[in-house]
């Protein structure tokens, strides 16, 4: 069974009523519990938790730190190409936009992987448009071998695959996959998903299964926060994940929580969330899983990122650029995928972190320990 | 998804099978037939294990075997005696031909002292019995990371100890017990160390599926009176998990509070 099959056990009109029907005893349970459910993981994210929302924080927070320590994993985003062959309302990548397009090549692959090692980072995550005939397999094969040179922890976030395209990239040294969803809803999703091999929201929901059944060492999943009502929406993603746990315990797993912001093609977004509900939204995951993965992009803002960070996420991105050849030639002006918020440097990230008590790890990984 | 808990509509499933009760049980230890056959039927068990080592394969009349037959009892051999998972694999082969059941509770204790389960050996036989057709819920260590390599060999189910086997000592092994049940796709049982009924209602609240107790009832001062306290507390254990428990109290000092920002921010 894989997950398209799972997610009939939960009806979306259904986990809607079900959370807004969640009251304060269902918080007080939920809070004061050492393993939760989904039923409480509901609670956490209805509007009945809200006025408890210093509890949850502190809760997570000392979650975290008895999980991770007081550090923060850094990383960084490569942006290798904007060619896509979707068309999808939301996304600066969109094949509609009349956007410069490109994509690096082996030169300019290695002139990025030399500008980003100077800042420091020892972890890269890799992101592409969906071009199957541009930046498919075989330019990963190409590419992969020149990043590894540089890196000890190489994510990638490209299009889905098939299970054998998976066996190889983890074979050429990709230790993460991060696909999202989008939306959970098929309805909401097929409005979004215009054109293209993006639209068929089955093959996107089993990725992970895919990826599972390949063998890769973490995976992450997600929504992108706003194109459907949040709460359901988060909590088919934390209903994906329990399912996939216990399916493929082997794995790590990652989860963020990209809110829609505006970019090139602009829409209106359908559910607006408030940063007091984000900062809700990543309490309740840490006291459902404290063993999980949270991570924060450059998408919020600085003041935003300063005072969550310490509430329950373990890896941040810093000094990102969202456009391919971004870090090398700053001059460079393909059109980005979303605008960044917090334009720190990674150096002026790591004193932050300092200052508040943590410390920035550069390195978590060795390629060694997956034998690649 | 709206949940619809109620005890009468909950039914445990393995395999081929549909149970209503949650108390497993087994046969060793009673002082006389009489007493098994009475003890069994108060305990409304529907699956009762017993040592192919025990029983007459060849007389219809035998001691255990023949009023279990004739109560409708699902049979649920065990390998108690084998040393390794070649002995196990040829007890159970044994016991299907002989007792016309597939369901095999696969027990491996090279041990004769403490008689632990052997990790390697059970996942061994566990992974060829399965391939073979057998339903097999072996008898392990409360290990995780080992049920998970056993639920992915083709087990039905997995049965974890609580504390080692015919010690009456509980669930010494409660974290790990809640890891597994937490893990697990397939129904763990909470097998050998439960003592008392309070014992088995709080396997049954983590959220067991099932238990299985056998010494206890067998041996304690009216083993039938035991055998309906220990049916009660099964009951009331998974009706209390199906209920949601409440948690315990924690009082959080909120001494500077981590939300502020949201406020003037």
């Amino acid at each position: 069974m894989s997950f398209s099959e799972q997610i009939k056990n939960y009806q979306w009109d259904d986990v809607g009523l079900s959370i807004y029907s969640k009251n304060a005893n269902d918080v007080h349970r939920a809070l004061s519990k050492v393993r939760l459910d989904l039923e409480d993981f509901k609670a956490l994210i209805s509007p009945a938790a809200e006025p408890f929302l210093e509890q949850m924080a502190q809760k997570s927070q000392q979650l975290t730190q008895q999980r991770f320590g007081k550090t923060m994993q850094f990383y960084i985003p490569l942006y290798l190409s904007n060619m896509c062959s979707n068309i999808c309302t939301y996304c600066g990548f969109s094949m509609h936009n009349a956007i410069r397009r490109t994509t690096l090549d082996m030169e300019q692959v290695e002139q990025e992987c030399l500008a980003i090692k100077k800042m420091g980072f020892a972890h890269i995550l890799l992101v592409t448009g969906e071009s199957e005939r541009k930046v498919g397999v075989e330019y990963f094969k190409q590419v992969l071998p020149i990043i590894k040179k540089y890196f000890a922890h190489i994510s990638i976030e490209v299009q889905p695959l098939d299970q054998h395209e998976y066996e190889v990239l983890i074979d050429y040294g990709v230790d993460a996959v991060l696909v999202y969803q989008e939306t959970y809803n098929p309805v909401t999703y097929a409005q979004h998903h215009l054109k293209g091999k993006k639209s068929d929201f089955n093959y996107r929901l089993d990725t992970h299964d895919r990826l599972g059944k390949a063998g890769i060492h973490k995976m992450g999943l997600g929504c992108l926060i706003g194109l459907e009502e949040w709460r359901s929406d988060c909590f088919y993603v934390a209903a994906h994940l329990n399912y996939l746990e216990k399916k493929y315990w082997q794995s790590h797993y990652t989860i963020s929580f990209p809110r829609l912001r505006p970019c090139e093609g602009g829409m209106e977004i359908k559910s607006v969330m408030e940063d007091k509900q984000l900062v809700q939204l990543i309490c309740a995951f840490r006291l459902f899983n404290p063993e999980v993965e949270l991570s924060l992009s450059t998408r919020e803002s600085e003041h935003f990122r300063d005072h969550v960070l310490p509430l329950g996420i373990t890896s941040v991105s810093a000094g990102s650029s969202t456009q391919p050849g971004g870090y090398a030639e700053t001059s460079l002006k393909a059109l980005e995928q979303f605008e960044i918020s917090d334009e720190r440097s990674p150096a002026e990230m790591a004193n932050m972190i300092k200052a508040k008590g943590y410390e920035a790890v550069w390195k978590g990984w060795d390629h060694s320990l997956t034998g690649k | 998804m709206l949940f619809n808990k109620m005890p009468s509509n909950d039914p445990l499933v393995i395999a081929d099978k549909t149970f209503t009760s949650r108390l497993f049980t087994g046969t060793g230890k009673f002082n006389d037939q009489q007493t098994m056959v009475a003890a069994l039927q108060v305990s409304q068990s529907e699956l009762v294990t017993m040592a192919l080592k025990r029983v007459d394969l060849q007389r219809k009349d035998d001691d255990i075997l023949a009023p279990l037959i004739k109560q409708g009892m699902n049979l649920l051999p065990n390998t108690s005696g084998a040393r390794n998972a070649r002995e196990a694999i040829f007890a159970a082969q044994l016991a299907r031909e002989a007792l016309q059941t597939n369901w095999v509770k696969l027990e491996i204790h090279p041990d004769p002292k403490y008689l632990l389960p052997d990790p390697i050996e059970t996942l061994k036989a566990a992974e060829a019995l399965a391939n073979d057709g057998f339903v097999v819920l072996p008898y392990v260590h409360a290990d995780p990371v080992l049920c998970k390599h056993l639920e992915a060999a083709g087990c039905a189910a997995v049965m974890p100890l609580g504390a080692p086997i015919g010690s009456n000592k509980g669930l010494k092994t409660i974290d790990f017990l809640e890891i597994i049940i937490e893990q697990a796709n397939i129904p763990v049982i909470v097998d050998a160390g439960i003592g008392s009924p309070s014992h088995a209602a709080l396997a049954m609240e983590m959220g067991a599926a099932a238990v299985l107790v056998n010494t206890a009832m067998a041996v304690a001062g009216d083993p039938v009176a035991m055998s309906e306290a220990f049916a009660k507390a099964v009951q009331a254990g998974r009706q209390a998990y199906l209920a949601g428990l409440a948690g315990q109290v924690n009082h959080a000092v909120a001494s500077s509070p981590l939300t502020a920002f949201l406020q003037v921010g």
